[in-house]
């Protein structure tokens, strides 16, 4: 594996390059010939009906989901080969789930230093101190010794973001991070996710919030039935230059 | 045998029942642990993919096939001649004398690993696969992940239980009695016999038994209810 700890060194290049990738759940098939790249410092939203392959489609590129066919690369590094060192890739893209999945024994301060020790070696201070730093930024500090279970959904989304965040990673992934939270905590993590954009974070995120696509997102991908139908700027997807089934999506989902 | 409940020869036994208990919470202690070590890494295996080679066959055998099985026999056998194989058959296998406490030992240990993982691998299909996730898209190995993860959840999911197979196995001690060691049960029956005080002491032993039992079974209760609020 290629040593990567210039995060640096890639600008116009690809930082997540997708060729041709195909992936199956037995006989059925839930990615198809996706080809995609992002840049350093991009940020995509990922949409289309459910169902669509959208969430596998950044499962692949931590390696959290095996595919079949195809290539991807993560700095450089190839995600399908065998001879990856897997769990080190990984500590360089956060990921953020739609449940959250804080983990429940231990406390908000544990949770985003548990990582940062035993896979960066940092000493207990200095994962101690980052944490704080990482839950100042999201507004949870005094939140730091309870337990997860004791949080709003929107307050562990936020927890969950800075435990990513931690690892200082080179690229955030976000798996609907925003699906299993009540309407009033929606924009609490948006607005730590907009400012993560607006500081140059490379992001794929995969979400129905055509209104945070609207304003953060460089590029939208539009999939349906495992194929990515529409890779496009913001402006061409929301300017009308989509296609037929983007389209009847759209009218779909922002019609109420 | 004496008419009349004779109080004395109680209490005058208090200390050789207490060496007996002693042998009988120690048995029951480090089977425990032992048990439960040996049960963590066969349920490992259970859920594991993993398949050895086998020499010369050119075939695999995996070692979640191997746990299934070793689990599947110590289930079927009865625990007491479980105890007679390590004690009889064992030594002559090994053409070693090995000491009554020692062949005990490692039968409970081996009897109660094929319960313990048949609890633990229920403990950790407990914790939901999202937990796994995190933990390895953080860049946690499978080992850390499990480590600092998920066995600690499957552990305290599955406390209650765990408890009260202790409590089985705490009463299952008393079965040493067929190799001569005296834990308390078999300590009160020497008194009981030499004395001829079988009332006094075979209630005194229930007694004891059902007070020690009671008490870890209010424990789980409390664990339970601790668990529910978080």
């Amino acid at each position: 594996m290629n040593e990567t700890t210039d995060k640096t060194n890639t600008d116009g290049a690809g930082m997540i390059e997708m060729s041709h990738v195909g992936k199956w759940y037995g006989d059925f098939q839930v990615l198809s010939n996706c080809t995609t790249s992002v840049k350093k410092g991009e940020v995509v939203v990922v949409c289309g009906p459910s169902g669509s392959g959208k969430s596998t489609l950044i499962k692949v590129v931590n390696g959290l989901e095996p595919f079949q066919e195809g290539t991807i690369t993560f700095d450089g590094i190839s995600v399908g080969d065998r001879n990856t060192d897997l769990p080190k890739l990984r500590s360089l893209i956060g990921m953020v789930f739609q449940n959250f999945e804080l983990f429940p024994h231990l406390s908000i301060v544990e949770n985003i230093k548990l990582a940062q020790m035993k896979v960066l070696g940092r000493e207990d201070d200095e994962a101690r101190n980052r944490s704080m730093e990482l839950l100042e930024r999201v507004g949870l500090t005094d939140q730091r010794d309870k337990y997860p279970a004791q949080l709003s959904g929107g307050q562990q989304q936020r927890v969950a973001i800075a435990r990513g965040l931690a690892m200082d990673p080179a690229a955030m992934l976000f798996d609907e991070p925003t699906s299993a939270l009540d309407p009033e905590m929606i924009n609490e993590v948006l607005e730590v996710m907009t400012e993560l954009a607006n500081e140059g974070m490379t992001m794929m995120v995969v979400t129905h919030e055509m209104g945070f696509a609207r304003r953060v997102a460089d590029r939208v991908i539009f999939m349906d039935e495992g194929r990515i139908e529409e890779d496009c700027t913001k402006e061409e997807f929301f300017g009308g230059e989509r296609g037929a089934r983007a389209q009847e999506f759209l009218s779909k989902i922002l019609t109420h | 045998m004496e008419s009349g409940f004779d109080y004395h020869i109680v209490f005058h036994s208090i200390p050789f029942l207490a060496k007996g208990m002693v042998l009988t919470l120690v048995l029951t202690v480090l089977g425990i642990g032992g048990g439960l070590l040996f049960g963590t890494l066969l349920a490992l295996m259970r859920l594991s993919k993993v398949a050895l080679p086998v020499p010369y066959l050119g075939k695999y055998l995996s070692l979640s096939f191997l746990a299934g099985t070793y689990v599947n026999f110590f289930r079927s056998m009865p625990l007491i001649l479980v105890i007679f194989w390590f004690f009889f058959l064992v030594p002559l296998v090994i053409g070693q004398e090995v000491d009554a406490f020692t062949s005990v030992l490692t039968a409970f240990i081996m009897f109660e690993a094929a319960y313990y993982c048949e609890i633990m691998r229920a403990g950790i299909q407990s914790v939901s696969m999202g937990q796994a996730s995190a933990g390895q898209a953080l860049g946690l190995t499978y080992q850390q992940n499990m480590r600092y993860v998920v066995l600690p959840q499957a552990f305290r999911n599955m406390i209650p239980i765990l408890i009260s197979q202790a409590i089985v196995l705490f009463q299952d001690t008393a079965l040493v009695y067929v190799v001569g060691l005296s834990d308390f049960l078999y300590s009160a029956d020497i008194i009981a016999n030499s004395e001829n005080r079988l009332m006094e002491m075979y209630i005194t032993v229930a007694i004891v038994y059902f007070a020690m039992c009671s008490w870890a079974q209010f424990q789980v209760g409390k664990l339970q209810k601790r668990y529910a609020h978080e």
